[in-house]
């Protein structure tokens, strides 16, 4: 698949400098945006297709960075390219780094231009409503009117969601993608653990340790290792690691690496440590507890996605427990109960919530299908 | 009785789309590739979801900007409102479902009106192979006894007395022969295929 890839990509940056003033109140004057993008605009810049990325991910979505050699492929590179689902033969596709994000648009890292100090623990919380706001003014920018489409998965799926309830007239299709329109009490305690690793770490200072040289490593590190078990299957773990020992491990009765499954989340552990930001961590799964959209209307969902403007695909995941299909099913009855324009898949998937970045025949072309 | 055409390669749609009203909400379990709705969008410009169960049949749907919901007909309407839908539909599926009684109030639930399509066993070429000594097989009944989906056939009079007895009302039938015109006298006989409209109050 990967010789398929979009290619060698190179992200763009959009510098707002109208004032946005977010959910919470707080005002950023500037802001800075990193995206890539695929395929061309059309004349009639009517093929445009939005991308909404999940926590731990970011604006590269497809094609590939090259660096000493090694290809860097992005998230979503089996879903997005040339002849694949959203064929970028056809299709423009754009993908945001979500504003506070770590990977190049403006987040708790840069700098805060009346301080010139990083904005650390000063950055504020962001929201889903606050993302989208952003992403429609970078449309705006682009000089796109309406996105043929735009495409959530997980944290993305929030993010679609709310394009179809507060800029409806901005998006043609809608596909919600192993998502939720609001996290349940289980969801919001595993962030909360994940939240407390990282602020319990000596080297978080309060969220400002950019200036003292450090960063809070080992919180950032057990934060991930528990949500990558959250967003797999029992089934799933066991069939790749089962109970298999790790080669070196030559006792059971020490504190050592002993199962291959430890030394994978160390593994997965450092990797992202080493790429993620610990304030945008807890700033992304802040938005996620906060997000319910049914909060803000009188007759919940019902009335939140009552519209009727869009053409919606919403789609879970058998073995997904993160956000098991029932959460899909509360968005799809919302709809029905409208009589809006609404197709449903359930994909039998043993890979747990993260199913949604794998590829899967009946999963793929389902939105091929749908984009057609 | 209003007569219908028989459509040979669309057998059950002009009748049905002559049925339903223009601009209901219309509801089709096991809605196959979604051309009935395809077809009752252009006809009569409603707006319907299809139920089906198999991603196949699916990607059609999709594929056609059919909605559709993928659900088991047998348990994926539960979450649906009383009498939230104009029509529901069940077309050449009532053979196949396991829990007779289940969908049919189901569908008399969420519908303020059925429409249900089957084929009549008790078409005389289907009496005439028994009485041969085989299985029925024809143009409604395709398969062998060894590889039918079709778990609960019944006559014109079976599916009546069903009805009579679960409170189900008929309101219009429309019994079509061989060559696809309807048929007046001994339906039960040379009836091949019966579409009953159907209404049930919800107490």
């Amino acid at each position: 698949m990967k010789e398929k890839s979009y290619g060698l990509v190179e992200p763009k940056n959009f510098i707002a400098n109208i004032p946005i003033q977010l959910v919470s109140g707080d005002i950023l004057n500037h802001y800075e945006l990193v995206y890539e993008t695929y395929g061309k605009l059309n004349k009639n810049k009517n093929n445009a297709i939005l991308i909404c990325h999940a926590l731990n991910a970011s604006h590269h979505a497809a094609g590939y960075y090259e660096k000493g050699g090694k290809k860097n492929y992005g998230w979503w590179d089996n879903l997005i390219g040339p002849n694949k689902p959203v064929d970028t033969n056809k299709f423009f596709v754009i993908s945001i780094n979500n504003l506070g994000g770590c990977h190049g648009s403006t987040g708790p890292k840069s700098i805060n231009p009346s301080t010139k100090k990083p904005f650390g623990s000063t950055f504020p919380f962001v929201t889903v409503e606050d993302w989208v706001e952003v992403q429609s003014r970078l449309a705006d920018h682009l000089e796109i009117d309406k996105f043929y489409a735009v495409i959530g998965g997980s944290l993305g799926g929030m993010q679609a969601l709310e394009w179809s309830i507060t800029k409806p007239n901005k998006v043609e299709n809608v596909l919600i993608i192993a998502a939720t329109s609001k996290l349940s009490a289980q969801n919001i305690a595993f962030n909360q653990v994940a939240r407390q690793a990282i602020t319990s770490d000596p080297n978080f200072h309060n969220g400002d340790y950019y200036e003292k040289k450090v960063i809070p490593y080992d919180g950032l590190r057990v934060a991930r290792m528990l949500g990558h078990i959250t967003y797999q299957s029992d089934f799933a773990m066991m069939k790749k690691f089962g109970r298999q020992l790790m080669e070196t491990s030559d006792s059971k009765f020490n504190i050592n690496i002993n199962f291959q499954i430890e030394s994978y989340l160390e593994y997965q552990a450092d990797k992202f440590a080493k790429s993620f930001d610990a304030n945008t961590y807890l700033r992304i799964t802040k938005a996620l507890d906060n997000y319910d959209p049914a909060s803000r209307f009188q007759n919940g969902l019902i009335e939140a996605l009552s519209n009727k403007k869009n053409r919606f695909l919403v789609v879970s995941f058998t073995s997904d427990w993160r956000f098991a299909p029932n959460h899909s099913l509360e968005i799809v009855n919302s709809l029905i109960h409208n009589k809006s324009d609404i197709s449903y898949v359930e994909i039998d998937a043993p890979e747990g919530h993260d199913a949604f970045l794998l590829e899967n025949e009946n999963y793929h072309s389902s939105i091929r299908s749908f984009l057609k | 009785m209003k007569k219908f055409l028989y459509n040979k390669t669309r057998p059950d749609f002009d009748v049905i789309s002559n049925l339903v009203t223009s601009k209901s909400n219309v509801l089709d379990l096991g809605c196959g590739d979604g051309s009935l709705i395809k077809h009752l969008k252009e006809k009569k410009d409603i707006f319907g979801y299809g139920i089906e169960n198999d991603l196949s049949k699916i990607d059609y749907c999709l594929k056609n900007k059919i909605s559709v919901i993928h659900k088991d007909i047998e348990t994926g309407i539960q979450d649906f409102e009383d009498k939230s839908f104009d029509f529901v539909i069940l077309s050449l599926t009532l053979q196949s479902v396991k829990n007779t009684y289940n969908i049919l109030n189901e569908m008399l639930r969420v519908g303020k009106i059925g429409i249900v399509t089957f084929p009549n066993f008790g078409f005389w070429k289907h009496r005439l192979q028994i009485m041969l000594g085989t299985m029925p097989v024809s143009v409604e009944m395709p398969y062998q006894w060894f590889n039918t989906p079709n778990i609960h056939l019944c006559t014109i009079n079976d599916f009546e007395i069903f009805c009579y007895e679960n409170e189900v009302q008929i309101e219009e039938r429309f019994i079509f022969g061989n060559n696809g015109k309807n048929i007046e006298y001994f339906s039960n006989f040379f009836g091949l295929r019966a579409l009953y409209v159907l209404k049930k109050e919800i107490f």
